[in-house]
């Protein structure tokens, strides 16, 4: 067994309710095991409500997780805020705004998330030592982010918006990347650009990531991995050739038989 | 000529009070009531220090101290205890009212024939009104330079961003909740320093001297922003200073034209709707437009 195989995240009988602590409180996530291994490029399907998104949020640690086990690299993540988390595991939402500052430029916005999970001290910033090292990262984009270094991101376009929240989230290589719909808010056109960006990047840092979407076709081109969720359990599972073999009449028929369950 | 250099000592001792209030106000993007409180706070504590024979600076020092921890105690009840912030600064506010008579023993105290920072040599030796000139002036370079270097540090970023944008700093890491706390903390610290100073130049305390307080504050913080547009971070800090001073003018003019100092309150109350006012009216009536009209045609 490689390197590239070993398990990084690890789920383990986990349960997470809405509405916790009140009577009305129902199980968003029942149970669910699921392990992720290192490099795996994970699409995460399902219907609204599904608990995609309370995934993401028990993974962040923006939800408490009363029963079952989280474990990143072997350490269990349970108890520790969202803030510690970060040092790990990187986030980029589907809301353009609130992936960046927005009255704080696009390098300022790249300098703090340089300092990802950092104590943050008295030091003087440093922001013109980066400058270059930025520029050059915002080229790769190719949207034109690279003229907007000192431009408050609030007068960026989504797109560009989208992108930099992008850049700072994998500047400093997470050990887990969470897309959660990161392109779900941009025209067509956009939204394929930061798709291949997306697919670029992961691939050649190798990075581990889970990517909730809508768009069957991008989870079917790419990533090595594609699963389903409904009603908070794991319904499909499938990577490697077997997911390379997946077609669009396949998962709509999963979807299908969702809506048959479900009616 | 003595009233305009009377005003701009006035202008630059009060500056540092919006200085303070724009790290909550401005930054971290909220109004901080606790400010009513900590402003006749830090007149009580350097107050009574004095008359205890402690000197002057150190005065200064314990009145920060006291603001600081009125701070803390407003931030604690608003991350923690999940109070809204408006209300967490009144609670604080009010409470203040009873600790700072609890300090001074009396409603009133006078700093009459006791050293003041004022009482240096060299101040007395200069013309009426310019040591408050001078006086304000070096606080005021000195607490604006240290604010612009703390905004410029890795922390100060991460201070910055907690206001502009909390889901997002949490997401890369930073404690919201402390940097809020520290913010407060900073800003009611500073405001009780600028009690103090008040109270040594006007030479008493009084237990009533924070009524309105916040009000005259905001209109240092507005003022500036109106009259310079726009401007970066660090600018504006600066900006507060000046829009502190025209205040300080705006209030002379007011007295000139025969309001009684009873009016005082309600005049910087309108001055300030208005200003607060003004970029909504200037869209509304394209002001800035006829503007720039009037400036292509010449």
């Amino acid at each position: 067994m490689n390197a590239e195989n070993q398990p990084i995240l690890v789920l383990k009988d986990l349960s997470v309710a809405a509405n916790q602590a009140t009577p009305e409180q129902n199980l968003i996530l029942k149970q669910l095991n699921l392990t992720i291994n290192a490099g795996d490029f994970v699409s995460v399907l399902g219907t609204n409500g599904a608990g995609k998104s309370t995934l993401f949020n028990a993974i962040a640690g923006n939800l408490p997780i009363p029963t079952g086990e989280l474990r990143l690299n072997g350490h269990l993540l349970n108890s520790l805020s969202a803030e510690k988390r970060s040092r790990y595991i990187a986030r980029v939402f589907q809301d353009p705004k609130l992936g960046t500052a927005p009255r704080m430029t696009v390098a300022e916005n790249l300098l703090l998330a340089l300092h990802r999970g950092q104590r943050r001290t008295l030091k003087p910033r440093g922001l013109k030592q980066q400058r270059a090292n930025f520029q050059r990262l915002l080229a790769t984009m190719g949207n034109g982010l690279a003229e907007h270094l000192d431009t408050p991101a609030e007068n960026l376009s989504g797109g560009q918006r989208q992108a930099l929240s992008f850049l700072m989230a994998t500047e400093r290589q997470p050990d887990l990347l969470l897309l959660d719909e990161h392109t779900a808010a941009l025209d067509p056109k956009t939204s394929d650009q930061l798709m291949a960006q997306t697919n670029q990047v992961v691939t050649e840092q190798q990075l581990t990531c889970l990517m909730i979407t809508h768009h069957l076709e991008d989870a079917l081109k790419y990533g090595n991995r594609l699963i389903i969720l409904s009603t908070g359990q794991i319904l499909l599972d499938v990577s490697g050739t077997e997911k390379a073999a997946l077609t669009k009449t396949d998962i709509l028929a999963y979807f299908g038989q969702l809506a048959s369950v479900e009616n | 000529m003595s009233m305009i250099v009377s005003a701009i000592g006035q202008g630059l001792l009060w500056a540092i009070l919006g200085v303070a209030l724009f790290l909550t106000f401005r930054i971290l993007n909220f109004a901080d009531m606790t400010v009513e409180g900590t402003f006749p706070l830090g007149a009580a504590v350097a107050v009574t220090s004095i008359t205890n024979q402690l000197a002057p600076t150190a005065a200064l020092g314990l009145a920060f101290l006291a603001g600081a921890a009125a701070g803390l105690i407003t931030g604690l009840l608003y991350t923690k205890g999940k109070v809204p912030i408006l209300l967490a600064g009144i609670l604080v506010m009010t409470a203040c009212l009873s600790i700072n008579l609890r300090i001074m023993g009396t409603s009133n105290i006078s700093l009459l024939g006791q050293a003041t920072i004022f009482s240096n040599h060299f101040l007395k030796s200069l013309p009426r009104y310019f040591d408050s000139v001078l006086v304000g002036l070096i606080a005021v370079i000195l607490i604006t330079g240290l604010l612009i270097y703390f905004l410029q540090t890795d922390l100060g970023q991460a201070f910055i961003v907690t206001g502009d944008n909390p889901i997002m700093a949490q997401s890369i890491g930073i404690n919201t909740d402390g940097m809020t706390i520290l913010g407060l903390m900073v800003s009611n610290g500073l405001i009780a320093l600028s009690g103090a100073l008040i109270a040594q130049s006007n030479g008493y305390a009084d237990v009533n001297m924070g009524i309105g307080i916040i009000v005259i504050a905001l209109a240092s913080i507005i003022i500036g922003e109106v009259v310079f547009g726009n401007l970066t971070l660090n600018q504006r800090l600066v900006a507060v200073t000046l829009g502190s001073i025209i205040y300080r003018f705006v209030i002379l003019i007011v007295l000139q034209l025969g309001f009684s100092t009873n009016d005082l309150n309600l005049i910087s109350a309108i001055i300030l709707a208005i200003c607060l006012m003004l970029p909504q009216f200037s869209h509304k009536l394209k002001l800035d437009q006829l503007f720039r009209k009037g400036v292509s045609r010449s």
